[in-house]
């Protein structure tokens, strides 16, 4: 014990003695060496402590690194230093040629800076840190890990570096700690320790067990049923989530239909084209933000939210006073203007926009997810959306219930000569609410964008689904549109987990028509005497 | 009598003559020559196929500003088919008929290949098809620039499966539902199979086209990939792509992790992607925009001062591709050779095509096979960078002879490798 003391501090001696000069041939092998012997420099570069190396690793990752001739070039932050012996040059020499990495290279590079940061004094760092060893490290990292695991004290780090730890030792270790191992991975591992644990449980192609030692083996299966058991809940978690996301998606897209066409009985077949233009309209406020304000470019959705609303809000209204209400009462009139309309919009915005889709950046917040389980990962683009679908919702269903124009809405829709009897200027309520309606098909526009592709026919994708829940929900009812758009979503989700999305599709497609043959008032009927109006 | 005769005679010879001189006149003066680009301009496959047009109006201007083909010049005839396969053979047919063209420069899938294949054939029409495809036809009328999958599935695969690649042991095989995907995954699995894969570790998945929710597949992915380690194989076409990498990236799947190699994403596909969480998937092809020689300088910098000349949409940050570098070799393969023939016949030029050469931007001279129709070609796999580009990780020493007809389909042995209707020359 002593006797490994004395090595370490003589070690350590050793490298304060040449602290600040790397080893310059192994920075060569680094550069020039084959994929093997990089790593091993790599791995070399890593056990040497050398404080140097973290900077040149972490340089060699992020393709900040130059090679002239045998030097190495570090390029980062805007100097350009000589990765061995420190010197700061004026200007890159002629020479220089981009180092670059491929997925091995990065793996390993980030394995070692992983490393590295372990013993960082920012807790973030070794969390970071300990996250990325998960995945697995070589195993000649194993003595640091264990360093940085003595001195850890933050408990979710230590649980963290222990799973590491017994992920090395699984391999490399005597019986004892490869049986502590085992059974660490079985109570904390996921699907990275599954795929340790599975060569220990199979046999060989000769038909002798693929690990002889009998004891190892059934502690191997025992930890992986656990683990199994543990992914398991993360799928089905997932597969809800899926199902929310999917009928959120449904819902908002179809919450403007179920008032233009719901309350009102305008079959609008333009209601695609208006959340199409919804879109665009996201699409504009981010370029301009992106020209006049980069600096706030996260924030655009605040401002894009609004403007898609009100854009859209004004076509519809365009439209409703220019076309729609000379063809109140004759639906399928209607059916074939608005179907025209929808052709001349989508060739409008094909003329100003082009033909390509355009590209709609989401801002860095809704980038990447929130990992509940090792192998589930909530994006954040799709929490968002489900936020704004219910947003959107409540404000519909506050507007409709709680304020005048709703109350007139209603009131129109449910018996019009008799609210024109009393006084409401049944006219102006129906381009108020077809406004209202095509609004929020540009709010779904917004969020769409978020979420997939922004072009021209971004709409004809949606129509028939919006159309297929409001008529599913039962015509006229906002909650029914809720629980179809809801229902619909994870049937979908659901079906495509066990059948693939081309059948999903077919068959949700199926159970549609069965189900509006038997009950072609959908879901929810309004009961009384209104539907003879 | 007679002199009235003589003089009929004479008015109608000086007439005759005159008109000659006139119809030579004006031939002289238009002296052009029709041709075909048949490209989806808007749908789906907009996303990938309008710079194909573009690319091709780009070599046209460019032949055409050095005097042209035979002293014709190339006036082109740009029709849109809209990514709707019917509507590919109505239009070509509009191409040949109405136009008639002398070649047609056209299609990305697979399903709008088969589906104007028929036209020309009956009508004996040429058409160059620049895109890497699935094997498995060969006809006299086309003229294949793109890849077959010994040029670029199956180099790919075998690059996942090397210690360079993550040595790969289970593959998720994803794709659009159709001809090109599905035989392309059908290569791929016996070719597996002859590695040692067993079919429990593979796993062939489809979605529509247009499809955009991959929230349920990439799951499915993460949960496969619990089981040893996967790479994903994705013939993914069109716009879907851009929905399938947002979600990748947003459920935190890295390129380290489980790489996605794919066969139908290059530079113009993912401009509308944030590529920095995709650093490090791949993608395999026969030409990178970020090669580096001659050619491909000068192919790059007359399409970016094309592209700003002729405001196109996204000409701040002009692109070019594969596809792209497929066409312009196509279109100089067909100047070439009619040149050779001396002639716009199409039996001839297509007699003339094959053993063509060209310096391709890839910078590689490839070689139109004087047999099968297919062009020798380098394969380089790359991977996706920061910026968007492709960095080249893996290349073949040379072009490589392609196999239309896959010898991991059985029966495929005793297919003859060039189309039987001979030409009818």
């Amino acid at each position: 014990m002593s006797k490994i003391f004395g090595w370490c501090a003589g070690l350590l001696l050793m490298l304060c003695a040449q602290a600040q000069a790397l080893d310059a041939a192994l920075v060569g092998r680094l550069m020039t060496g084959d994929s093997d012997e990089k790593s091993q420099a790599i791995t070399e570069l890593v056990v040497s402590g050398d404080p140097a190396v973290a900077p040149l690793l972490q340089a060699f990752a992020d393709g900040d690194l130059q090679a002239s001739g045998s030097r190495a070039l570090i390029t980062s932050g805007g100097r350009i230093v000589d990765a061995v012996t420190a010197e700061v040059l004026p200007a890159l020499p002629d020479d220089h040629e981009d180092l670059v990495v491929n997925n091995r290279m990065r793996r390993e590079l980030a394995d070692a800076l992983a490393v590295l940061k372990l013993l960082s004094t920012e807790r973030a760092d070794r969390l970071s840190a300990a996250r990325t060893l998960v995945n697995g490290a070589d195993d000649a990292m194993l003595p640091l890990v264990k360093k940085a695991l003595a001195a850890e004290q933050d408990s979710e780090i230590r649980g963290l570096l222990e799973g590491v730890a017994a992920s090395m030792e699984i391999r490399t270790g005597d019986t004892a700690q490869r049986m502590a191992a085992i059974i660490k991975l079985g109570e904390a591992g996921g699907s990275n320790a599954k795929k340790l644990l599975l060569p220990l449980t199979v046999k060989n192609a000769d038909g002798t067990w693929a690990e002889p030692d009998g004891d190892l083996r059934a502690a191997a299966a025992s930890s992986l049923r656990s683990i199994e058991s543990r992914l398991a809940w993360g799928e089905r978690v997932g597969l809800v989530f899926a199902g929310l996301s999917l009928g959120s998606i449904l819902l908002i897209a179809a919450l403007g239909l179920a008032i233009t066409y719901g309350l009102m009985g305008v079959i609008n077949m333009a209601h695609g084209e208006l959340m199409m233009i919804g879109a665009y309209a996201t699409y504009v406020v981010q370029s301009l933000f992106r020209t006049h304000l980069p600096a706030w470019f996260d924030w655009y959705p605040l401002l894009a939210v609004p403007v898609a609303f009100v854009t859209a809000a004004l076509v519809g209204m365009l439209l409703e006073r220019l076309v729609i209400r000379f063809l109140y009462g004759r639906p399928l009139e209607t059916l074939l203007a608005t179907w025209g309309i929808s052709l001349v919009l989508i060739q409008c915005v094909r003329s100003i926009f082009g033909a390509q889709n355009v590209q709609v950046e989401n801002p860095a917040f809704m980038s990447g997810g929130v990992a509940l389980m090792s192998n589930l990962v909530l994006p954040w683009n799709r929490i968002i959306i489900i936020g704004f679908a219910l947003v959107v919702l409540g404000a519909v269903s506050l507007t409709l219930t709680r304020t005048r124009l709703g109350l007139f809405v209603r009131g129109v829709t449910q018996n019009r000569t008799m609210a024109s009897c009393v006084g409401v200027a049944t006219a102006r309520i129906d381009t108020w609410a077809f406004g209202l309606g095509s609004g929020i098909a540009g709010l779904a526009g917004c969020g769409l964008s978020q979420i997939g592709n922004v072009g021209p026919e971004l709409g004809q994708g949606y129509i028939v689904d919006s159309f297929m829940v409001v008529v599913l929900g039962g015509v006229g009812q906002l909650a029914g549109t809720v629980y179809a758009a809801l229902g619909l979503g994870f049937a979908n989700k659901l079906l495509e987990a066990w059948s693939g999305a081309v059948l999903a599709k077919i068959a949700v497609l199926v159970f549609i028509i069965v189900f509006i043959q038997r009950r072609p008032q959908g879901m929810f009927a309004l009961k009384g005497r209104s539907l003879d109006a | 009598m007679q002199r009235r005769h003589l003089l009929k005679a004479l008015t109608f010879t000086v007439s005759a003559a005159l008109m000659g001189t006139a119809a030579q006149e004006t031939l002289a003066q238009a002296k052009t020559v029709k041709v075909g680009v048949l490209h989806s301009l808007s749908g789906t496959m907009a996303i990938s196929e309008t710079v194909l047009k573009d690319v091709a109006l780009m070599a046209f201007d460019e032949i055409n500003a050095k005097g042209g083909v035979m002293g014709y010049k190339i006036e082109p005839v740009v029709v849109d088919p809209a990514s709707n396969w019917p509507l590919f053979a109505e239009k070509a047919r509009q191409l040949l008929t109405q136009d008639k063209v002398a070649a047609t420069f056209g299609c990305w899938t697979s399903v709008s290949r088969k589906s104007v294949l028929p036209v020309y054939e009956e009508l004996n029409g040429l058409l160059f098809y620049p895109v890497q495809y699935e094997g498995e036809e060969l006809s006299k009328n086309v003229f294949y620039t793109g890849a077959a999958p010994n040029q670029q599935a199956i180099p790919a695969v075998e690059y996942l499966m090397s210690k360079e690649g993550g040595a790969a042991k289970r593959w998720v095989l994803l794709g659009t539902d159709y001809v090109y995907p599905r035989t392309t995954n059908k290569i791929l699995r016996s070719f597996l199979h002859s590695k040692g894969v067993d079919d429990k570790d593979i796993d062939e998945v489809y979605t529509p086209f247009g499809h955009s929710d991959y929230q349920t597949i990439v799951g499915n992915i993460k949960k496969f990939a619990a089981g040893g380690k996967t790479a994903v194989v994705s013939t993914i076409n069109g716009d879907s792509n851009v929905p399938f990498y947002k979600e990748l990236g947003n459920q935190g799947l890295k390129a380290t992790d489980v790489p996605v190699v794919a066969f139908s994403v290059g530079e113009e596909e993912l401009r509308g992607v944030d590529t920095k969480p995709l650093v490090g998937h791949l993608a395999a092809w026969n030409y990178f925009m970020s090669v580096k020689n001659p050619e491909n300088d000068a192919f790059k910098a007359k399409w970016a001062a094309y592209a700003k000349a002729k405001k196109l949409p996204g000409a701040d940050k002009p692109l070019t591709n594969d596809p792209m570098e497929a066409t312009y070799i196509g279109i100089y393969m067909w100047k070439q050779a009619v040149e050779k023939a001396k002639t716009f016949d199409i039996d001839k030029v297509i007699a003339a095509v094959g053993g063509q050469t060209f310096k391709a931007p890839s910078g590689f001279t490839a070689m139109m096979d004087p047999k099968n129709h297919h062009l020798h070609k380098p394969v380089f796999i790359g991977e996706v960078m920061a910026n968007g580009q492709f960095n080249v990780v893996w290349k073949t020493k040379g072009p490589v002879k392609a196999q239309p007809w896959s010898p991991f389909i059985p029966g495929n042995d005793k297919k003859k490798d060039e189309p039987d209707g001979k030409s009818a020359t």
